[in-house]
């Protein structure tokens, strides 16, 4: 029922059928004023449920919201917000919230309690994970996901600040008044829709004014300060080191991000979080229409809504009363006050009962009649709404995200935070376990002062005058009487289920937390913690501090993961590197794949090939009979200079480099500290003091973090400058008998092998263009690699493939490149997989030992020189089984094909055109002696088993004569 | 987490690549016997306190650090240029 | 004669407007890495203002001159636009290709850029002239301001598609947010 009439109202739906709302109030308002009770079904027993809260920490009205992939389950119904067309459905009910079947939960309770599952499902153990986990899943949950991807948009983004305020109740308000009036670069974050914390939902006055009007006074000034920002829904969830915050901003605007994940830096952090009301353990005090009394007050004083016709109050404080107060001064018929105090006064237009109890609650779908023991006799009063005020929890959440463990304070029988639990944050305010708005408003301010004086601000204090009652409270935490007395509403905990943890000797605070699941829900026990450990520790004959609560993590509330990972997904995952001839290689139709980050082309299909080995043998046939085009500039380009660059080299090299010639290039081998090989790679000397280091594509960054790493760390005496030139140059590998003649077209100077003999380098003019020359081969074919500015890169590879198509070649791809180099028994990181040393791959002799480097103390361990390693050999099939597949294994001929037997693997394999057969490197046991030697290939995961026949690694052209040719 | 870059000032920890104890400041001899290389290779402490070790300011101005924090408080007491560290 | 056609990083890709905030490329000519040698600061800053009229700049700094621009990129090295010799002095490696760069300018920059870059950019602390070695997205970039709403990035050449679809989705997120 609402009590104001409103300007505008828009149509929503809940389970399909309208309902009436003001944009921007809580779905929860809307579905009160029209008198929509039964909101949810309980998390295991489905008990209908009602609006609890007014808060974020509401605990049974779950929702789902929209349908298709845009479902968005468990929302809290008090902070979603009304708007036209919004979709709001009712979860865990089936076929629907008034008839769910799964009701029939609630009448086998009895053999439902704490510990449940872990009792009754214990055997068959092949059972749990095919039929009771799926049959509990399905009763026992909340609401489900879709199942589809997401294409809803999330947003994460980082702030600074001198000083984060978290909450902006009366206290956080003043903080941030007084930190920004001195100059404070101040970020005010509150979860709400409007900042003014209890403000907002009390009748009481402020600096002589209501204290709504003062909010909003308040919040002009805060808003014409640019050294001010205010952030309303945002949740700060978790506080972090050094500083970090994370919080969850609930995002306004059309076709943009739901949420926004922040990251806040902070020198200094006021947590002005507020309290949060707790309910009392009574007999049925879950039925739809019992709500905390605070509730009762926001949806009343705030959003203009009665949650009933006939409201009974029961309360253990003065809250009790303000909330009868309110209700009559609104309206609304107050059928009763409770108060379970003897010593109280109380004064109201209405029936007034002290030291007395609700015992019994009454109304299946909604709340009807409850039963007040009082005077030695009980009473039924007909009421659909009971407002209960347990008290109040200091929100001390953020307090104990890195440790910190909260204080009890007797007096207000409640947890409070210990000071410098989180290093920069102080806590003010009702989080601080001040009450009143005085004291509230008061503590804002002085703690505001103290934190702007401590930046070196000189911050001046003036608070106004608000109300300063004093906080009564008589802990009353569970009353006895038939029937159950819930706890945690979100997760079906009662009374009796901790006393069972209890009797069972989970006794720690933190077993019972496990055994009973209460707290673990996603409100996190925010309303029912201290109300469970009170009763765990009545239960173990101990007092409260000793029991202690369970440990708060962050996040605060709920987090989406998609907020979490924003600008992660799709094309947000990872960068793409894309080089130079990305675009033309596209439109040819090449499939692209991933090299690291780079995307490399697989093939370049031509017209009637139909299975990628047809383009692959004939762009192998390219290299091996004419000529072939590769863009090889991801390989990493690292330029070496200054007075101590060679020595830089021979230190990281496994091998010399500073008996390397000008103009001349040299094979390296790389070493980790550990003795294993770390990469390998060309390294070219182009001035005395100057080289350019190549890498593998994967790499490259490696190689770079290892050679500062050498520089700063292990060796600050050398006088070296290393620098990434991968971006600079677009190189592309020209290789084939026919390599020289394709150049010489391009080139503004003819070249002859005698000026460019194998292994040359040098500056070169490619179309006019001032490019470099290197004459390697990672095909084992007469082969250059020509390197011009990046801006040239596409113009240049067009001309390359049109050059090279004239005779009798074109492009070729990674598959290509593949076969050439396991013809020629050249390793990748296939081969030098991380657990390889230079004996391993034939390469000891390289390993210089007249100088140090990298390694080479460590490749000399007994372990990395045994003779019985595994070596890298190749492999032929010689039986009839010709298919050989990397990652099978290697055994003896008659051995069984088990691990104690395995004698290696292999590493590449390839199907070689050249030589009309299927090819394999591999590492063998011994294997440089097994040449000949008959193995079988077994491969168990494709179930392959073949016969091979160990041989020399080079397969092609073993003397090298073609390179140099 | 942030650590604070003698170049850069206080940064997010994702912009640093974390290497390890700062023992690899003392890299062995050649000739040091193998149980020194051993030590310098792979035998570590685990300390609930006070530790040493080596960032990469990867993401950022490119030095090597050397970090002293605290495992258990998280606390960062400071970081300096490796470079320039004592050997 | 020249006969390789030049394309520079963003071909295709800029401009774009979005909201109040602008995307453009910057070409840039000629650029060069200058790393001095041990004990070479001082020599090399010196023929640096004597080459191009700009000295080393000091750590997380631009400065510009005339057409000509030094700024501090990393750890003992910087960015020089323009012609130098600094031979003996200092390793110089061409970079003139090798960098997408990008102006992003407009009311909304700062939140923009907040949506990526994980560190402080707010004019009180980070003035015109100031330049940082930090991340955008997952992306190692040079951030520097080079007006009060106005800054430009650095970010490898194969990594300009990404550089630009990131901050284009950024701009759009801050572009719809009906508070700013």
């Amino acid at each position: 029922m609402r009590l104001r009439t409103p300007e505008h109202m828009v149509t929503f739906t809940f389970d399909g059928k309208p309902v009436q709302g003001i944009p921007g109030e809580p779905v929860a308002a809307a579905l009160l004023a029209h008198g929509q009770k039964l909101v949810a079904r309980s998390f295991k027993y489905h008990r209908p449920r009602g609006i609890m809260s007014a808060g974020s920490e509401e605990q049974n009205a779950l929702v789902t919201v929209g349908r298709g992939a845009q479902t968005e389950p468990n929302v809290r119904a008090t902070i979603l917000e009304v708007s036209e067309g919004l979709e709001v459905f009712s979860q865990n009910a089936w076929p629907s919230l008034k008839y769910d079947m799964m009701a029939v939960n609630d009448l086998i309770a009895p053999f439902l309690g704490a510990g449940f599952y872990y009792k009754t499902f214990m055997w068959p153990k092949a059972f749990w994970e095919k039929l009771y986990e799926p049959v509990i899943r399905r009763a026992a949950g909340l609401g489900g996901l879709s199942g589809q991807t997401n294409p809803d948009q999330y947003e994460k983004a980082f702030g600074f600040c001198d000083i984060l305020i978290v909450g902006a109740g009366p206290a956080g308000l003043m903080a941030a008044r007084t930190a920004g009036r001195a100059g404070a670069d101040v970020v005010l974050a509150d979860e709400d829709t409007a900042m003014g914390g209890r403000l907002l939902r009390e009748v009481e006055e402020v600096d002589g004014t209501a204290g709504t009007e003062w909010v909003a006074t308040v919040l002009d000034e805060l808003a014409a300060m640019d050294n001010v920002r205010l952030m309303t829904r945002t949740t700060v969830t978790g506080a972090y080191d050094q500083g970090t915050y994370a919080a969850l901003e609930r995002v306004v605007g059309k076709d943009g991000p739901l949420e926004c994940f922040w990251r806040i830096v902070a020198k200094r952090t006021i947590l002005c979080a507020g309290a949060l009301e707790r309910p009392i353990a009574f007999p049925n005090n879950e039925r739809p229409g019992i709500m905390m009394a605070s509730a009762v007050r926001s949806y009343v004083n705030r959003w203009g809504v009665a949650p009933g016709k006939a409201v009974t109050i029961f309360g253990n404080n003065d809250d009790a009363h303000r909330t009868a107060h309110d209700l009559v001064a609104a309206g609304v018929k107050v059928a009763a006050l409770i108060d379970s105090r003897d010593d109280v006064e109380a004064t109201g237009d209405f029936p007034i009962y002290t030291g007395a109890r609700v015992v019994a609650t009454k109304g299946r779908h909604a709340l009807e009649a409850i039963t007040v023991s009082h005077d030695g006799g009980t009473r039924d009063i007909r009421t659909d709404c009971l407002a209960m005020s347990g008290g109040w929890n200091p929100t001390v959440h953020l307090t104990c995200h890195m440790n910190g463990r909260p204080a009890w304070r007797e007096d207000i029988a409640s947890f409070v935070p210990t000071p410098d639990s989180i290093p920069g944050m102080v806590a003010a305010g009702a989080c601080n376990g001040t009450f009143s708005t005085a004291a509230c408003l008061n503590e804002g301010a002085q703690v505001a002062a103290e934190v702007a004086g401590g930046l070196g601000l000189e911050p001046r204090v003036t608070v106004p005058a608000a109300e300063d009652r004093t906080y009564r409270i008589m802990p009353l935490w569970a009353v006895p009487g038939k029937g159950r007395k819930w706890i945690d509403f979100q997760n079906d905990v009662h009374v009796k289920d901790i006393k069972l943890a209890a009797q069972e000797n989970f006794r720690s605070v933190e077993h019972m937390k496990r055994y009973t699941t209460q707290g673990m829900a996603p409100d996190q026990g925010k309303s029912s913690n201290v109300v469970a450990l009170a009763v765990l520790a009545d239960a173990t004959g101990r007092g409260i501090p000793e029991t202690g609560t369970t440990t708060f993590r962050p996040p605060y509330v709920p987090v989406p993961i998609a907020a979490m990972g924003a600008g992660s997904q799709g094309k947000g995952f990872a960068p793409e590197r894309l080089t130079t001839s990305h675009k033309v290689t596209v439109a040819q139709a090449a499939p692209m794949i991933e090299a690291g980050l780079w995307y490399r082309p697989s093939y370049f299909p031509k017209p009637g090939e139909t299975h990628w080995r047809q383009s692959c043998d004939r762009e192998v046939g390219f290299v091996r009979n004419a000529v072939g085009v590769c863009d090889v500039s991801t390989l990493g380009k690292i330029d070496i200079q200054g007075p101590d660059a060679a020595a830089l080299l021979d230190f990281v090299y496994a091998n010399t480099f500073s008996t390397l010639k000008r103009g001349k290039v040299r094979y390296g081998l790389m070493l980790r500290e550990d003795g294993h090989v770390m990469d390998d790679g060309t390294t070219a000397r182009l001035g005395d003091q100057h080289f350019v280091m190549t890498t593998t594509t994967a790499a490259a960054g490696l190689v770079m973090r290892h050679l500062e790493f050498v520089l700063q760390v292990l060796r600050p005496d050398l006088d070296a400058r290393v620098m990434s030139v991968t971006e600079q140059w677009a190189q592309f590998a020209v290789a084939g008998p026919k390599a020289r003649a394709l150049l010489n077209t391009v080139l503004d100077r003819e070249i002859t092998n005698d000026d460019w003999p194998f292994m040359a380098c040098g500056p070169v003019g490619v179309a006019g263009v001032a490019g470099r020359l290197f004459r390697i081969s990672f095909s084992g074919e007469h082969a250059y690699e020509v390197a011009v500015p990046a801006r040239f890169g596409e113009s240049l590879f067009r001309l390359l493939v049109t050059q090279a198509e004239m005779l009798g070649g074109g492009a070729y791809g990674m598959e290509a490149l593949n076969v050439l180099r396991i013809e020629k028994g050249f390793i990748t990181h296939a081969e030098i997989h991380g657990r390889t040393t230079a004996l391993d791959i034939g390469m000891d002799r390289m390993v210089s030992l007249k100088k140090d480097c990298v390694g080479q103390a460590a490749s000399r361990r007994p372990g990395l020189l045994d003779e019985d390693r595994e070596q890298l050999v190749g492999l032929k099939p010689v039986g009839a089984v010709k298919q050989l597949t990397a990652g099978a294994h290697l055994f003896e001929q008659r051995a069984e094909a088990v691990r104690a037997n395995g004698q290696g693997y292999v590493t590449s394999v390839c199907y070689s055109p050249t030589l009309q057969t299927n090819l394999g490197l591999a590492f063998l046991k011994g294997g440089r002696a097994r040449h000949g030697e008959v193995v079988q290939m077994v491969d168990h995961l494709r179930g392959i088993t073949a016969q091979v026949t160990v041989c020399d690694p080079v397969f092609f052209d073993p003397d090298g004569g073609r390179a140099r040719g | 987490m942030r650590l604070t870059c003698p170049n850069c000032g206080e940064r997010d920890r994702r912009e640093f690549y974390y290497y390890g104890d700062a023992i690899a400041l003392r890299r062995p001899a050649p000739d040091a016997v193998p149980e020194a290389w051993d030590d310098y290779l792979h035998n570590r402490k685990n300390p609930a306190g006070d530790t040493t070790d080596l960032w990469f300011h990867e993401a950022g101005c490119g030095a090597w650090l050397v970090v002293d924090r605290n495992t258990v408080t998280h606390a960062v007491h400071g970081a300096t240029l490796a470079e320039k560290a004592k050997r | 004669m020249v006969r390789l056609l030049a394309i520079t990083p963003c071909a295709g890709l800029l401009p774009l407007d979005v909201g109040n905030v602008s995307l453009r490329e910057v070409v840039v000519d000629r650029m060069v890495s200058v790393a001095p040698f041990v004990g070479q600061e001082k020599a090399v800053s010196a023929a640096l203002k004597d080459q191009i009229g700009v000295g080393l700049a000091p750590k997380n700094r631009a400065m510009a001159k005339g057409g000509a621009g030094v700024q501090w990129f990393g750890h003992g090295i910087w960015l020089v636009r323009g012609q130098v010799a600094l031979e003996g002095l200092a390793a110089v490696t061409d970079q003139s290709d090798a960098w997408a760069v990008i102006r992003i300018q407009g009311a909304a920059v700062e939140d923009v850029l907040a949506r990526l870059v994980p560190i402080d950019l707010r004019a009180e602390g980070f003035k015109k002239g100031h330049t940082a070695r930090t991340m955008l997205g997952h992306m190692s970039v040079a951030i520097t301001r080079v007006g009060g709403q106005a800054f430009e990035i650095m970010a490898m050449r194969s990594m300009a598609g990404t550089l630009v679809h990131e901050l284009e989705v950024a701009m759009r997120g801050v572009a719809a947010r009906s508070n700013f």
